[in-house]
């Protein structure tokens, strides 16, 4: 389908000429994605403790159910590294299975996280309460949403291998989703300490 | 529902507002008239509002930063007039917190930003042998989304009420509890809105930076003004998301009753203006680094030498980028941080004055033992070095924080600011603009009107803004809207300067129509002996730009192809050339953003929702167009090269 000068080997994503450039690009909007959740970051631990007349967190915070998120979002970023491994291997089956699985997960975290904002807010503490409130559900929400926005996302790179098979196009779309993906489960990690460890402990 | 509209949702009751609004309404028109009576509106949509061409979108966000220009200066003059004399009643209180508001907001986001990237959009491409910018759908969303930002900013004066705390936006000021009123919503929305834009400009121009540089030419070859676009988007890249951020907070605080910044619920105000300025700082280096590419290039252009210290420019400007980013609470020292911390960014603050130094002497250098060419690009440039150097050197007393409890929030920082914006990048935008005017155009802009609109503008500059500097250290604070008695000669004087000033912008204005009627044609390519890859392409450059890409030696690379008469059409070396296709979804995406923003600015959920939607389906129909462009056939590029250069000997 492509007139680019195709290269014959090397991974399937890299080989016309506008694959490395918008694999560097995306390396870069990561790096500006970065500066956004530091900036989030910052603000949440800037406004750490200030409840006001709300709830504070560690009477809510419970650790089943962030290393229950945790761990569904880790495997789902390991089920996203093989995923890309059989793209490697130009399994197209291979490929679209363990994508589904990944989305699988990510559903599932997304499940888990609505419940607990619901929860919270039950208890009282809604992103209106307090300072700390407002940071803590903007910080998480925003993961959430970039997650949301992930799997719709997929879901439509999902739909393109099926019907038009791995091209180096799509190679390059999906190894691009992998790096989003990967991105989250980074994010995730720091508000797994910054926010559930540290405050269930302070 | 008529009183709605009557008394919400249209400013109603100033004679001003009146005449502003039968005056869009006009325009309106008349745009409308002359396009439908020529029959211009396929050639419009064909040719520019579906573009993706980085020289027709680089002439597209000049004209909107000329037409904003026009707009913050509107409101300068009304500023000025109302500061004229004591117990003026031009413009009430309310109406002056407007105006001010807008014209900071207008002159910094919508006018020097657009003008920088504009002028990134012409030269950067062509100066370093590419055949356009890494995405070219991007550049083109980026475009319209800084565009239809400005739109959005720009009605909120006849539709709602303009906000009024400042282009600073400060809390508790702009925050629900002091600005119920929609007002501050505008701010806003529009700010996220172009944010997007420009965040996109920078992955896109540090991506072409990156990987699209003609064969040869190695980082430290590249042209200084590509070095300065270098520089300026990785700034960008690491600084707007901090406004992102910021904006999404307050909005969240305006419209879903957070408490970000609020005094209600443990909010913190300080809290903005930390996040505020730690963008707000190293977006001025964004809007100045630029500017000094430009000069740069004029310089050594005009005074017919090399560029004097290119490596230590290069590291100055890298220098400068790093210190940007740990300066940002000089703009508060009278927040009441401590002495401990005030002097570490006191410190961090004068530091940035070595750098810029270094920049001042090379340049002084490279015109050393020149000879110098004063065509208007040189005269803009000559005037840069001293006025500039005055907003410098009052930037490093503001910079000393036990002074500048002193200096805070008084005249002596708006000339201070002024110097430095306007005879920094506004002096460089002029002189960028009359420079590369001939390769975006095919014609130079006279030269004698140019001349006359820059004596107006610089003497008229000065004018205005020095005497600010006494003004401030006689203690009149800024936006302020009304003046003590003993404060009248200096502002009458100051307003005097702001007229002239105008005049010196109108006639640059004229000029461009003026030399589009009557200035000869220009043919060689060349207009101003360059040195650098662009003025190797023919006039009007076609739309791939190169038709061979010449390997490059060092950092003037067409100044080597002169000496050795090589040109960018090698004919054994011709392949066909791949272009990307026009697209009209950038406009109709970024359209649609504007409508979902003013949903949210009203809180009108009912249109907000289905903007966003309107968003999500259009990456949807983005994600499967699969349009891989087209390639231009090697006889096509033989006929363009042989029609322009033929006409060339």
């Amino acid at each position: 389908m492509s007139e680019h000068a195709e290269l014959k080997t090397g991974p399937l994503e890299y080989r016309r000429e506008d694959g490395p450039l918008t694999i560097l690009g995306f390396w870069i909007f990561l790096a500006a994605e970065v500066v956004l959740f530091s900036t989030l970051f910052a603000t949440y631990a800037v406004l750490f403790g200030r409840y006001g007349d709300a709830t504070p967190a560690h009477e809510l915070f419970e650790m089943p159910m962030a290393l229950t998120m945790t761990f569904l979002l880790l495997v789902s970023s390991f089920t996203c590294g093989i995923a890309v491994h059989m793209m490697r291997k130009e399994s197209l089956k291979g490929l679209v299975i363990w994508l589904i699985i990944t989305l699988a997960l990510g559903l599932g975290f997304l499940g888990f996280e609505i419940y607990e904002f619901v929860h919270y807010v039950h208890e009282g503490a809604t992103i209106q309460s307090s300072a700390f409130w407002s940071a803590f559900f903007t910080l998480t929400g925003t993961h959430g949403l970039h997650v949301t926005l992930g799997v719709f996302w997929c879901t439509a790179i999902i739909i393109q291998l099926i019907r038009f098979g791995l091209t180096p196009v799509i190679a390059r779309k999906t190894f691009v989703i992998g790096l989003y993906w990967h991105f989250l489960d980074v994010v995730w990690i720091f508000i797994f300490t910054a926010v559930y460890l540290i405050g269930m402990v302070v | 529902m008529w009183d709605f509209i009557w008394n919400d949702f249209l400013v109603t009751g100033e004679p001003i507002i009146y005449g502003a609004m039968a005056s869009i309404v006009l325009a309106t028109v008349g745009i409308v008239f002359v396009l439908t009576y020529f029959k211009l509106w396929k050639w419009l949509w064909d040719e520019y509002l579906t573009t993706v061409d980085h020289k027709k979108i680089g002439i597209m966000y000049i004209i909107a930063a000329l037409a904003m220009l026009f707009r913050g200066g509107v409101d300068a003059l009304m500023m000025r007039t109302q500061l004229a004399l004591p117990n003026m009643n031009f413009l009430n209180s309310v109406h002056y917190n407007e105006i001010f508001t807008t014209h900071g907001t207008v002159m910094i986001l919508f006018m020097a930003m657009p003008f920088i990237i504009g002028l990134m959009n012409v030269a950067v491409p062509l100066q370093i042998g590419a055949r356009d910018v890494a995405f070219p759908f991007l550049n083109a969303f980026s475009f319209w989304t800084f565009f239809f930002g400005a739109m959005l900013f720009n009605i909120s004066f006849v539709i709602g009420g303009s906000p009024s705390a400042g282009w600073t936006s400060y809390v508790p000021m702009a925050g629900p509890e002091l600005s119920p009123e929609i007002n501050q919503n505008y701010y806003l929305l529009a700010l996220q809105l172009s944010g997007i834009g420009t965040l996109a400009t920078g992955i896109n121009f540090l991506v072409t930076i990156l990987r699209m540089r003609a064969p040869g030419m190695t980082l430290m070859k590249m042209p200084i003004f590509t070095w300065s676009a270098l520089i300026t988007s990785i700034i960008i890249i690491f600084a707007f998301p901090i406004l992102t951020i910021a904006l999404a907070l307050m909005t969240l605080d305006r419209i879903f009753s957070t408490h970000f910044f609020t005094l209600a619920g443990e909010g913190m105000p300080m809290m903005w203006a930390n996040l505020f300025w730690l963008w707000g700082h190293p977006e001025v280096y964004i809007v100045i680094l630029p500017a000094f590419g430009v000069f740069s290039e004029v310089i050594s252009t005009f005074a017919r030498k090399q560029l004097f210290g290119y490596k230590a420019m290069v590291y100055a400007m890298c220098v400068i980028a790093g210190l940007s980013f740990i300066v940002w609470v000089h703009h508060f020292f009278t927040m009441g941080a401590g002495a401990g911390v005030n002097s570490l960014f006191s410190i961090t603050t004068m530091l940035i004055a070595v750098p810029t130094g270094i920049k001042i002497f090379n340049w002084l250098g490279t015109m050393y033992k020149g000879r110098i060419r004063f065509n208007v690009p040189m005269l803009w440039a000559l005037a840069f070095i001293p006025n500039f150097t005055i907003g410098g050197v009052t930037g490093v007393m503001l910079g000393m924080a036990s002074a500048d409890y002193q200096y805070h929030n008084t005249y002596f920082l708006i000339a201070h600011f002024h110097y430095v914006l306007i005879a920094g990048t506004l002096f460089g935008m002029f002189a960028g603009l009359t420079y590369w005017y001939p390769k975006m155009f095919g014609h130079k802009m006279n030269e004698k009107l140019g001349k006359i609109s820059f004596w107006f503008t610089v003497i008229g500059f000065n004018i205005t803004f020095l005497p600010q500097f006494f003004l401030g250290l006689m203690g009149m604070p800024r936006r302020t809207y009304t003046i003590e008695p003993e404060w009248m000669p200096l502002n009458l004087l100051s307003t005097t300067g702001a007229f002239i000033l105008a005049a010196g912008f109108v006639i640059f204005t004229f000029n461009i129509y003026y030399s589009a009627r009557y200035e000869p044609r220009e043919k060689t390519g060349d207009a101003w002996d360059g040195r650098s890859l662009e003025w190797a392409t023919t006039t009007p450059v076609p739309h791939y730009n190169f038709a061979t890409i010449p390997y490059v030696n060092s950092h003037e690379a067409y100044w080597d192809m002169k000496e050795t008469g090589a040109t960018t059409y090698d004919e054994s070396k011709l392949e066909p050339i791949h272009m990307p296709s026009y697209k009209g979804l950038p406009i109709i995406m970024s359209a649609i953003m504007f409508v979902a923003s003013f949903g949210l600015v009203w809180h009108w959920f009912w249109l907000a929702i289905p903007g966003l939607l309107g968003i999500i389906i259009c990456m949807v129909i983005r994600s499967f167009d699969f349009d891989e462009g087209y390639h231009v056939p090697i006889d096509e590029i033989k006929r363009t090269e042989e029609q322009a250069r033929g006409r060339k000997e």
